[in-house]
């Protein structure tokens, strides 16, 4: 690590921990926990979306697997660590199973078939009405008091949330420097030479769906906690395409691509949209212009700008000094 | 009788109606440097993407030191000892030249499913990686971007990425393809420099570097083996003329 990225994750770090008493108004700390949930599920995508290659519009689905399981799990009277283990145990185990239906096929077939799973997630939640209250949702008891502590409250729920986010974002940190890692891009960019150079491509694709599975079932608990509430709105088609389109403003194949997407987006959905009518016209304006300019995505776009204009910044005074 | 390192019999394939490779078999000793040529469309890439399983054959059989491989997945094949080199370049263009070599390394390494290490924390990777890149006279450039070097570095570092896995038996597809004549010479000393413990299958159309290089020459024409035998020997053959080096 050079010494500027240290720096940046320092003030990072500091801004994230003192944020809830610069912001003060506890609508706009819920709004911070918001947006790391969905950064988490941003980056979950991402592993496989920009390191793998493999776009999944199925995302969703994991919030139903593992919202519905920990809620049900609660509601039967099991302790909130049991259900969420169990909870995401199970996404997972479904994430696995989901994967080797989707690696049947490539490209895009592979998003039609995540597609049509995250639909029938969608459609079980929706007509199961006994088990899952059908269009009505279903309410989460009550938050869980980890290791003793109270997060009923938004500040401190905006803490349990931001240390699960990173330790997330740490692992996948990890993953994406890790000889897997590594393995998994070169899978992306020649699977055909990968496989001559001895990788098993199949499998490198499948542990990294059962990987981003995980994530997003962490991430869907902690979407539970949040709403305390969980209808089969939350899980459509819509919300998969939201994931995927955070990673993909932010810049996929980036580490903080996908945190900045699910930041834009999120603000824009719920802050914007108290004082712009159109919001949603706001955020398509927003990615058609990030994707003109920035074709890939805005963390790499605005570093490659940087980049250009501090080049041109050094090379103006040597041009002065020139006769 | 020592085993073959190679043995190809009666291997068959079909694209639709048009058969690639009708009947063929061959066998390579251990240590053999074996020459393949061919009129375009005779099917020698083909027989090269059957052996290493890029192509599912249709029928026959492929021996790597007597162990079966048809049936068997690509990076399987490689565990057992298969490397190749593609006529068209297949490398990571936007990675590090080392980063090639690693990737390589990696595909034996059991290390290449940890998703936890840091990859440039493991120092014996890239010391092994910068030796193979030695070894093909790329080690100053062991830093570069692949899209930043000339096309006879890409050649050379096709080599090294299969060299570096320490085959049993490496296929080449047209090493010499599109390099220069001084280029050429660069390649051909490197080829010759393959210790004997590697066999050499290759595909080649420059007659003048390969033929000294290959003990012996198989043509193919039309997915069929027409001529085998020793450089002289098929050098000399009607049929040669015929088909392959024109009158």
């Amino acid at each position: 690590m050079t010494r500027n990225t240290v720096v940046a994750l320092a003030v990072c770090a500091a801004i994230l921990l003192v944020l809830p008493w610069i912001i003060g108004n506890e609508f706009y700390v819920n709004m911070a926990s918001q947006v790391l949930i969905y950064a988490l599920f941003a980056l979950s995508i991402n592993m496989m979306l920009g390191y793998g290659g493999m776009v999944s519009l199925g995302h969703a689905g994991y919030l139903g697997i593992a919202g519905y399981a920990c809620i049900l799990a609660v509601t039967a009277g099991y302790d909130q660590l049991t259900a969420a283990v169990f909870a995401v145990a199970l996404s997972t185990l479904f994430a696995a199973f989901f994967g080797v239906l989707s690696l049947r096929a490539p490209g895009l077939g592979f998003i039609m078939i995540t597609l049509a799973l995250g639909q029938i997630v969608w459609g079980v939640a929706y007509r199961a009405n006994d088990l899952t209250g059908g269009d009505n949702g279903i309410r989460h008891p009550a938050r869980p008091m980890p290791f003793g502590f109270d997060i009923r409250d938004a500040p401190s729920f905006y803490y349990f949330t931001l240390a699960v986010f990173v330790i997330a974002l740490f692992c996948i940190w990890r993953f994406s420097r890790s000889p897997f890692g590594a393995s998994l891009m070169g899978t992306r960019d020649q699977p055909r030479r990968m496989r001559m150079l001895g990788h098993n491509v199949w499998l490198v694709r499948l542990l990294t769906f059962v990987m981003a599975g995980f994530w997003a079932s962490v991430a869907s608990v902690l979407y539970v906690y949040y709403n305390l509430f969980l209808s089969p709105h939350a899980i459509s088609l819509q919300q998969s395409a939201e994931i995927l389109l955070m990673a993909i403003l932010g810049g996929a194949s980036t580490l903080t691509g996908p945190i900045v997407g699910a930041a834009i987006i999120t603000l824009v959905k719920n802050v914007v949209s108290t004082y712009v009518e159109r919001w949603n016209t706001l955020l398509g304006l927003i990615f058609v212009v990030v994707i003109m300019f920035m074709p890939y995505g805005l963390v790499p776009g605005c570093v490659q700008l940087w980049r250009r204009l501090s080049r041109a910044r050094s090379r103006k005074p040597a041009s002065e000094a020139a006769p | 009788m020592t085993t073959p390192a190679l043995e190809v019999t009666h291997l068959k394939k079909r694209f639709g109606g048009l058969p690639a490779t009708k009947d063929v078999s061959l066998t390579v000793m251990p240590g053999e440097r074996r020459l393949i040529i061919g009129p375009n469309g005779a099917g020698k890439t083909t027989l090269f993407n059957l052996i290493t399983g890029d192509l599912t054959a249709d029928a026959g059989s492929v021996r790597l030191f007597g162990q079966e491989l048809i049936g068997m997945a690509t990076q399987r094949r490689v565990h057992l000892g298969l490397a190749r080199t593609y006529q068209i370049l297949t490398l990571f263009p936007r990675e590090r030249l080392i980063h090639n070599v690693v990737l390589s390394l990696l595909g034996l390494d059991k290390r290449r499913w940890n998703p936890w290490s840091v990859l440039s924390a493991n120092r014996d990777l890239y010391t092994n990686a910068q030796e193979s890149l030695e070894r093909v006279g790329l080690g100053d450039s062991a830093e570069r971007v692949v899209v930043e070097t000339s096309y006879g570095e890409r050649r050379r570092l096709e080599l090294a990425m299969a060299l570096a896995q320490r085959p049993k038996v490496l296929l080449l597809d047209e090493p010499l393809a599109g390099l220069s004549q001084a280029e050429r010479q660069t390649v051909r000393a490197l080829l010759d420099a393959i210790p004997r413990d590697v066999t050499i299958v290759m595909i080649e159309h420059d007659m003048d570097t390969a033929l000294g290089f290959a003990e012996r020459i198989t043509l193919l024409h039309y997915g069929e083996v027409i001529v085998e035998g020793t450089r002289a020997e098929v050098v000399a053959d009607p049929r040669t003329r015929e088909v392959y080096l024109g009158d």
